[in-house]
């Protein structure tokens, strides 16, 4: 980042302290900071353009359809999506997953139909497809890691058999930092007939992102890992899969026409949007990917894999400190899960609380991959545009403080 | 409020060498206690005879405040009659300030009857944590639940 303090000055509430003293934020992986640009697009929505999108006749809400379609425009050129009608709003990445296994998943899947998970998945990309086995007879299936957290493809060729017709893979760990192969799983996936779902919740805030380009047939993610709001996200899909597929959601703004017992759908991306959409959120969604681009998501990776190798360096010279996730950066993303001696991680987090450290503790909304690291949970320290190596030798002192307060030798 | 006062000696003795751990074989009363948002969890059984609790075992996983609590509470429950212990359940909700005092307990200092409990009085200061020292006791509570309490 060429100017580091200039763009910290675009984040009002990195000059606040926390318990004294200066905050140091790195739980981004949870949610980011906003930036001014955002807050004041959303302020500016609400105080001069706020009118309901797609219904009103009069030149004010003509005002709020183009900025809500605008934002959409905007939040496809971001993924390089073919067009902006593939890009639905959701409420997040959550919904956006749902939106796929209630509108794809429950029509086409049979019982013995199988959905291929991997185990690091976040609870986003489990459970709603052990939902829709409920409803469906399919089963699900999972690609293990190998010993150095990575997605083990070794077995790929068994488990993707025509039996699989759903894949549902992370493009980066919000625990190990993992970013497994999903191009390569995606092409295989197709062979078989396979539709694939990236969880992208991780991976569109902090890597330069080509739908096109990874070959997958859904991305999701969250507006509020990327600068932007919480309460909205996106689902890219490609175009015939979201013409053919049915709304998860029925009421106002999806329709093409309703009789008393039957209706006609709204072609996508509409179909997929009941109701009033999160109209200001949008707008903040847009400010956002817009702030994103102005840096350059090439320059917001370097940063991170900067920070994070230096991160990775720092705490490895702390006795006793464990991380869970690939050594090299190149192969990782910027969310650092680690243990300290036999110090609970919420013990950690309130240590490092008293020192105006913000990071995760718990089990980051993935509990089949903790037990499979065979801990009930993890600190996390996660960086984002804004982080600098000052707030990374932040924590060292912190953890020092740790082990002195639990007596570890 | 400084972390010496959280982290108290005698919490960390709690956490490193918890007491009355494992499980009994006939327990007359079990629950499974988590706490979802961070994963702590707690099995605890209790033996029960006509009204007081003869054993208590306990097993489970998580921050130094739960399990600290957790021993803690075993060792106090153990032995007391039904009474007793719901007694103490309020006694320690009252020092973390879940319940309102009554004027039975002193105000300045209301864990005094608490015992080593006592040495969790720190908690309150940190709400995000009072969650996890009362983990064991809602757990108990649940696994007296539908018994008459004297």
């Amino acid at each position: 980042m060429s100017d580091l303090s200039r763009l910290r000055a675009d984040f009002p509430i990195l000059s606040r302290e926390m318990n004294g003293r200066p905050l140091v934020y790195l739980d981004s992986a949870a949610t980011t900071q906003k930036p001014v640009q955002v807050l004041d697009a959303m302020d500016a929505y609400y105080r001069r353009h706020n009118a309901n999108v797609h219904r009103g006749a009069y030149a004010l809400a003509t005002e709020a359809t183009d900025l809500y379609e605008g934002a959409r425009i905007r939040v496809a050129s971001f993924i390089n999506a073919a067009s902006p009608r593939e890009v639905v709003f959701t409420r997040g990445t959550t919904s956006a997953i749902n939106t796929v296994a209630y509108g794809w998943g429950l029509y086409h899947l049979r019982p013995g139909d199988r959905i291929l998970l991997t185990t690091l998945e976040h609870h986003a990309n489990i459970v709603p497809w052990q939902l829709i086995c409920r409803h469906t007879g399919a089963e699900l299936a999972y690609l293990p890691l190998t010993g150095d957290f990575r997605v083990d493809l070794s077995g790929l060729a068994g488990l993707l058999d025509e039996r699989v017709k759903v894949v549902g893979i992370s493009g980066m760990s919000n625990v190990l930092g993992t970013m497994p192969p999903v191009a390569e799983v995606a092409a295989a996936a197709r062979a078989v007939g396979a539709i694939t779902l990236v969880d992208a919740a991780q991976m569109v805030p902090h890597l330069p992102t080509d739908v096109q380009a990874l070959g997958a047939d859904f991305v999701a993610f969250g507006a509020h890992k990327m600068l932007g709001p919480t309460g909205i996200g996106a689902l890219w899909g490609r175009l015939d899969l979201l013409e053919a597929m049915e709304p998860a959601e029925g009421g106002g703004e999806m329709i093409r026409d309703v009789g008393l017992f039957e209706s006609t759908w709204a072609e996508a991306p509409h179909r997929f949007e009941a109701g009033t959409p999160p109209i200001a959120e949008a707008v903040g969604f847009g400010a956002a990917v817009d702030y994103l681009s102005a840096i350059g998501m090439d320059e917001v990776r370097r940063h991170e894999a900067d920070l994070t190798g230096y991160a990775l360096d720092r705490l490895a010279a702390v006795p006793g400190l464990t991380v869970y996730g690939p050594d090299e950066v190149a192969e990782r993303g910027g969310a650092v899960s680690f243990t300290l001696a036999d110090i609970h991680p919420h013990d950690l987090a309130t240590i490092l609380d008293s020192q105006g450290i913000a990071i995760r503790a718990g089990h980051h909304c993935a509990k089949p991959l903790h037990r499979i690291l065979g801990v009930p949970a993890t600190a996390r320290a996660s960086f984002y545009v804004y982080n600098t190596r000052d707030e990374v030798d932040a924590l060292i002192p912190a953890l020092a403080e740790a082990r002195r307060l639990f007596g570890v030798a | 409020m400084s972390l010496d006062d959280l982290y108290r000696e005698v919490i960390l003795d709690h956490y490193r060498n918890p007491r009355r751990r494992g499980a009994l074989e006939h327990p007359d009363a079990h629950a499974d206690g988590q706490n979802p948002l961070c994963g702590d969890e707690l099995s605890l059984d209790l033996a029960i005879d006509g009204d007081r609790v003869t054993d208590v075992r306990l097993q489970g996983r998580g921050c130094s405040i739960s399990q600290a609590s957790a021993s803690m509470m075993a060792e106090a429950i153990a032995g007391k009659t039904l009474a007793e212990v719901a007694a103490l359940t309020h006694r320690f909700k009252v020092m973390m300030e879940i319940e309102e005092g009554d004027p039975g307990i002193d105000d300045s200092r209301p864990g005094a009857a608490l015992g080593d409990l006592e040495a969790l009085r720190g908690v309150r200061r940190f709400p995000v944590r009072i969650k996890c020292a009362d983990l064991p006791w809602a757990t108990l509570a649940q696994a007296l639940e539908g018994r008459p309490e004297a």
